[in-house]
């Protein structure tokens, strides 16, 4: 462009002399995130039973609604509930997804597969909404997975197959949080080696799990200190019992009650400083800057790499937009195609209807003559007969009135005779 | 040299609106403190804000950037006085980082002298409008790398401040053209430069006369009224629109006036001070591009401005510039549904194609 001469002079630190008032910027963006409202999104998974729904309305102090779920479903099924939760100002869009039926088949070979796909099919969507040409990402409802609690059953032993088997599965697509659940089946001494033998296993097997920020001065001392206690035992309750002179959260036993929030009882607490206390943000972060950039990495390089050479260079996603366009475009006119030929044929169709109704008509019109000819000639037929007979009639009628006028014409001759026989007075003797 | 003067900031006595509660807990769940580590992530990472100054030269731009930012910004001797201006626009970006409570800020001004200086200004809005897009074009190259940066470089310029020289009468035809351009692409602010050769009666029917003239034309300067969500900003910001544009006056020499220390211009009928809204209206200038509206600015310049230019970008599907190794990934299999070939200038074909009116064979 003709005359831009765009100097950049080195970065370089200024000094201030006086207050300019930017230090308000960090309350100027916390101002406009909560006007937005937050989204957090939880993955359970765990054995029916395990205290999946407990521990989240443990955790959210709610009371969500829901059913126990039954043993007896035919296969993993992923459950997504939706709720909005405010805490002073600050709005939050929860969605808890629960895996129903989890560890109930005879065969659990498929058991990772629909979590797989859930979560890949949540990342997909928000590629799509961030792919399109006309977007809204701003308020977009984010419904990625920011945490898996993965609930390890109370064995005391080790993890089971199935359990290593899943998380090492979702272990690059969540961040992955263990917890021990229904901590309070397992003493204490076989506590400490229950959790030194999950994590030797997770290790050994490359199971990354989430690992709590160390990076920043604040939180780095309270992370690291509870890293250490990772799994989480946890025990969830909603019933509150007296102790002391206090109602809190525990489960009353003939034996004693353990508190929930007691934290020599469990890791209760310490789960619900972590997860939402100290690292909410840091979790939606990584899922967006680490495990949904790798699924769009690998999802953009899936189908840019269609049709090409394995040696040609990696390019843009330019290219990869001109193809989907191409398809669009072709998809487009397929589709109008199918239209066009679809018309055609309902016109066909229509037509051949109408030529139907008309022949029908026309028949009927014809039925409908002949019949009317015939009740006419009959008709007409009756007529003919009935004039005969009144001619007949006639006929006879002035044959009979002639009979008649003789008859009575003789009759009156010979009456007047008698009568004058009758009369003395007109004998003439 | 007296310690750091605080002014009230706006920001903090701005109170959100009480929401309906959709599901009220007591408050031991600990949501609140997602707030405090959003906090921490911003100051960790700093932000940025990238300013553009626009206006003929002789106007104070370069004072107006020195005293907004209270420092020496321009390092370099830029034309100036007895400098002779420039035969051609030119755009001069500086990049700094300032440090205010431990929060930093990597601030990059843009300058643009010989704007409006030439005897033929026609056109002379291009080449900015030209860097301003290509700020965007460098954003969105990186945002659709398949391997892309977790914080990309934003260089895009945020806000746009405007200088409208001091006339008295309205806007000139070279202003109008400007902001209608530029409000379409970019956050734009306009100012009255230079108001200390006006009067204050003169101040407000020049203000109401630039307002008319704003509204006529459908320049719709920042802060935008379509834009307004939140019924508390639509208060706040009606509030500033009317005071737009804001007449200021730039110093960056410090005078004593009654005993403190002020910034000021000295003349020989008294002392103007900078930041006392009796003389000028710098204050609400810097409130509103630093203390209470940056981040909003910002936004603004993100979700919709970058939007805006990334679809129109998107759908030019001709033009985009192709990369090393760029391979046709036209597939062959299309050639087989349309009728005619797919060449490698298949898009614009076959967008033509599809907009021709079909024709119906029965």
């Amino acid at each position: 462009m003709k005359g831009i001469i765009v100097m950049n002079e080195e970065l370089r630190n200024l000094s201030l002399s006086g207050h300019v008032g930017f230090d308000s910027l960090p309350d100027q963006l916390v101002n406009k995130s909560t006007s937005q409202g937050f989204c957090f999104n939880i993955l359970c998974v765990g054995e029916t039973g395990i205290g999946k729904s407990t521990l989240m309305d443990t955790l959210f102090n709610t009371k969500f609604e829901s059913d126990p779920a039954t043993h007896n479903e035919p296969g993993v099924r992923l459950k997504a509930r939706s709720y909005e939760l405010q805490e002073s100002n600050v709005r939050l869009k929860l969605t808890i997804v629960d895996t129903v039926g989890f560890g109930d088949q005879i065969n659990k070979d498929d058991s990772y597969k629909p979590i797989v796909e859930y979560i890949d099919a949540q990342f997909e969507a928000y590629l799509q909404e961030e792919l399109k040409i006309k977007r809204s990402l701003f308020n977009y409802h984010d419904t990625r997975i920011h945490a898996c609690l993965y609930f390890i059953a109370p064995t005391g032993h080790s993890l089971k197959s199935l359990d290593l088997v899943t998380m090492k599965k979702l272990d690059s697509k969540v961040n992955i949080i263990p917890i021990i659940a229904k901590a309070d089946t397992i003493a204490k001494n076989e506590l400490h080696k229950f959790k030194s033998k999950i994590m030797s296993e997770l290790v050994s097997n490359g199971v990354q799990i989430y690992q709590f920020p160390t990076d920043e001065e604040t939180v780095a001392e309270i992370n690291a200190t509870m890293s250490v206690h990772l799994p989480f035992a946890v025990v969830g309750s909603t019933e509150e019992v007296k102790i002391g002179n206090k109602m809190a959260k525990a489960r009353q036993y003939p034996w004693g009650v353990v508190q929930v929030e007691n934290e020599s009882h469990c890791d209760f607490v310490k789960l619900r400083e972590m997860l939402i206390r100290v690292n909410m943000e840091d979790l939606r972060e990584q899922t967006h800057a680490r495990h949904y950039e790798l699924y769009r990495r690998c999802k953009l390089e899936e189908m840019g790499f269609k049709d090409t050479d394995p040696d040609s260079k990696p390019f843009s996603l330019q290219e990869t937009y001109e193809a989907k366009r191409n398809e669009f475009l072709g998809e487009l006119q397929k589709k109008e195609e199918e239209m066009r030929q679809m018309f055609v044929m309902r016109v066909k169709e229509k037509e051949a209807e109408l030529k139907e109704a008309e022949k029908e008509l026309h028949e009927k019109f014809d039925l409908l003559k002949r019949t009317h000819q015939e009740e006419k000639k009959k008709v007409e037929d009756k007529k003919k007969e009935l004039e005969d007979e009144v001619n007949n009639f006639q006929k006879k009628k002035a044959a009979t009135q002639l009979l008649q006028s003789q008859a009575q014409q003789s009759g009156a001759q010979q009456t007047k005779k008698d009568k004058d026989k009758k009369n003395p007075w007109l004998c003439t003797e | 040299m007296d310690t750091l003067k605080e002014s009230p900031s706006p920001c903090s006595s701005r109170h959100n609106s009480p929401r309906p509660a959709p599901c009220e807990m007591p408050a031991t769940v600990g949501i609140e403190a997602v707030l405090d580590q959003l906090k921490i992530k911003a100051m960790k990472m700093g932000f940025e804000f990238n300013i553009m100054v626009v206006g003929q030269s002789g106007l104070g731009k370069s004072t107006m950037v020195n005293t907004l930012f209270k420092s020496k910004v321009w390092k370099s001797a830029l034309p100036g006085p007895g400098v002779p201006t420039p035969q051609t626009l030119q755009l001069h970006s500086v990049s700094h980082v300032i440090e205010e409570k431990g929060l930093k800020l990597k601030l990059t001004v843009t300058d643009t002298p010989g704007f409006g200086d030439q005897i033929n200004n026609d056109k002379c809005w291009e080449p900015i409008l030209g860097y301003i897009n290509e700020q965007y074009e460098q954003y969105l190259q990186e945002e659709i790398l398949i391997t892309r940066q977790r914080h990309i470089p934003d260089t895009r310029v945020h806000c746009c401040v405007y200088f409208v020289p001091p006339t008295g009468h309205c806007l000139r035809p070279l202003d109008i053209e400007f902001l209608q351009r530029l409000c379409q692409t970019v956050n734009v602010v306009p100012v009255i430069a230079r108001a200390d050769s006006l009067t204050i009666e003169e101040r407000e029917a020049f203000r109401s006369r630039i307002q008319k003239d704003l509204k006529s034309h459908c320049i719709d300067v920042y802060p935008q009224k379509r834009f307004d969500e939140d019924p508390n900003d639509k208060i706040l910001n009606s509030k500033i629109r009317e005071r737009i544009p804001f007449a200021v006056v730039g110093a960056d020499q410090e005078h004593v006036v009654n005993g403190r220390c002020v910034l000021g211009r000295k003349t020989n009928w008294g002392i103007i001070e900078v930041e006392n809204m009796a003389h000028c209206e710098f204050p609400l200038l810097r409130d509103l591009l630093i203390r209470s509206h940056l981040q909003d600015l910002k936004d603004i310049t993100h979700n919709i401005h970058y939007e805006n230019y990334r679809v129109v970008r998107l759908n030019e599907s001709h033009q985009l510039p192709r990369g090393p190794g760029w391979v046709n990934l036209a597939p062959v299999s299309l050639a087989s549904t349309s009728a005619g070939q797919v060449t490698t200038s298949g898009p614009s074909k076959a967008h033509k194609r599809a907009q021709e009116e079909p024709k119906y064979e029965f």
